[in-house]
């Protein structure tokens, strides 16, 4: 979890549940709010406890958590550890690397949103020790706990592509939004300079899970509307390489997709998985199932593999057989949140081994099933809560345009606005949601009050 | 699902208008009322005064579109389907009628005075 390869929130995306009246009276600008409906917190008692809770990671996930548990109790001494004092707002990295927001509108500050009483230890989580009920930090100081919500968020793992020097994002072609906001904006300026010329984009996902994994989608189609509007589309090409056999996990959804592609003319190949690169004469390697396959471009979006941060994966914590163990993803009940093994741990957020979803609007739902139960097992009892892998995605199919599109974990698409806004439908209500309403209600969830 | 909650509404809309969002409840509170109390004082529309005021709520429609345009950082060709052109009429429409009613209690109790004195 150091401060240059771990990031913590989830990308891109929000939950939009409201009823259709009270969308309809409020009009979209305000129906940001309703991505991140009220939790239970606010309406519960507060609980007297001397519990101590410690909180891994003040991303979305982990402030979401540190408001909640705050509100829900009156005693307890909860403790968020995290050395990198900036938060950042990653759903927006995809509008700073289109050239749509400025790098500042991705960048706040940790203790702002801090609730009062809640303690931030400014350090990095170097050892998870769930039998002994305590985690010890980058200084060697061991930290107890009661109760540990782990949000500690993912490692971009840009060193498993040999090749790959992220100081060159921005240079060369080369792109790579995840990596940081200085990165998206790098990555803006290296995409504007190809839609100028043209020639070969080549698009990309890892074979690992991955944070909003609309994102790789979002930007092929925006740069092919940049080369559109600047009249270079015609003498370009345009590769989107999918991991597997599929260009989305949800199969309707990678249909509409497929559609969109054959459409716009982006040549999509499967099961290609970027091995390694050669920045310098822009040769991307990728791993298929006939060999490797050289690919040579333009402008490339690198968007790295994806594990747990090492201090989880060296942990007790991950699965311990199956997909999810080798990249060290938390052993979690996909209901609750809660640990398979150790009962007073939970993991929320990226880090979460559960089918689906390392968005935002999955933080927004995870995290009060999460303290619900936490909250229960305090007061003895048991919490009925549910958490039925929500997630979604406005995935932009053009400037001025997106998909909607909610799901669950078992691949059901769960429109909020069935009539109103279809989820496969290319909207412009969408788009004014993801850039007007989408930060404001993850700001207002990571102080608790949505 | 739970329960649609009005104080969510409420902290959406201060963490994206800030203090703006209070000067603008204010301004529309304030116009609504003006604009009542007007009705009463003059028992009734003065029609000339409406379609005057009419015609500056169409620019405020428009300049609500434009506003709208920019923050969303789009365009109204990037319309794509029903949702959208009622969006449209929604903004367009608030836009109208909020400074319909404000330009005509502005001029009415810029007016009245002079006429009850």
């Amino acid at each position: 979890m150091s401060k240059e390869d771990s990031t913590r929130a989830p990308l891109s995306e929000a939950d939009f549940r409201l009823d259709r009246r009270g969308f309809l009276t409020l009009g979209a600008a305000g129906a940001g709010s309703l991505l991140f409906k009220p939790g239970s917190a606010r309406a519960a008692e507060r609980i007297k406890s001397q519990a101590r809770i410690v909180i891994a990671g003040a991303g979305a996930a982990g402030l979401a958590a540190a408001s909640h548990l705050a509100s829900r109790l009156d005693g307890a001494k909860i403790i968020v550890i995290d050395a990198r004092k900036e938060h950042f707002y990653q759903p927006g990295f995809t509008l700073v690397a289109s050239g749509i927001k400025p790098k500042n509108y991705v960048v706040s500050s940790t203790r702002d949103y801090l609730p009062a009483g809640v303690e931030l230890l400014e350090e990095a989580v170097a050892e998870f020790d769930p039998e002994g009920n305590r985690v010890v930090t980058a200084s060697g100081t061991a930290v107890p706990y009661d109760f540990l919500i782990v949000a500690t968020g993912l490692k971009l793992d840009y060193a498993a592509i040999p090749g790959m020097e992220t100081e060159r994002i921005g240079q060369d072609g080369l792109g790579s939004i995840y990596h940081s906001p200085a990165a998206a904006e790098a990555t803006w300026h290296a995409m504007s300079d190809f839609a100028d010329k043209g020639g070969t984009g080549v698009f990309l996902r890892p074979g690992t899970e991955m944070k909003c994994a609309g994102a790789p989608l979002k930007y092929t189609f925006i740069t092919d509307d940049y080369l559109r509007r600047r009249g270079k589309r015609s003498n370009s090409e345009m590769i989107y390489n999918a991991n597997n056999k599929a260009l989305f996990s949800v199969p309707i959804v990678h249909e509409k997709v497929r559609m969109l592609f054959d459409q716009r003319q982006v040549k999509v190949n499967y099961e290609r998985v970027l091995e390694s690169i050669d920045l310098g004469k822009r040769i991307a390697v990728f791993k298929t199932p006939i060999g490797p396959v050289e690919t040579q471009y333009d402008f490339i979006n690198v968007i790295p593999p994806m594990r747990a941060p090492d201090a989880v994966r060296n942990s007790p914590l991950p699965w311990q057989e199956g997909g999810w163990a080798k990249d060290g993803w938390i052993e979690v009940e996909k209901h609750n949140l809660r640990h398979k093994r150790f009962e007073n741990v939970f993991a929320v957020g990226d880090v979460a081994g559960v089918p689906k979803g390392k968005t935002a609007a999955s933080v927004k739902w995870q995290v009060p099933v999460a303290v619900e139960h936490l909250v229960a097992s305090i007061e003895g009892k048991e919490s009925a809560a549910v958490y039925t892998g929500y997630t979604s995605c406005p995935l932009i199919t053009r400037l001025g345009q997106a998909m909607l599109i909610e799901f669950d974990y078992k691949d059901n698409l769960t429109p909020s606005f069935p009539g109103v806004i279809a989820p496969l439908e290319e909207l412009w209500i969408s788009w004014v949601m993801k850039t007007m309403a989408l930060k404001p209600t993850y700001i207002s969830m990571l102080r608790g009050r949505a | 699902m739970k329960e649609l909650d009005p104080l969510v509404f409420l902290a959406v809309f201060q963490e994206m208008l800030g203090p703006l969002l209070w000067v603008l409840i204010a301004i529309a509170l304030l116009a609504t009322f003006a604009f009542i109390r007007l009705l009463v004082r003059e028992k009734g529309i003065v029609a000339r005064r409406l379609v005057r005021s009419e015609l500056a709520g169409l620019a405020g429609g428009g300049l609500s579109l434009v506003l709208m345009a920019k923050v969303s950082s789009s365009g109204f060709t990037d319309a794509g389907g029903p949702a959208d052109w009622f969006l449209i009429a929604l903004v367009f429409g608030v836009g109208m009628v909020g400074t319909a009613i404000l330009v005509y209690s502005l001029v009415g109790w810029l007016r009245a005075p002079a006429k009850s004195a």
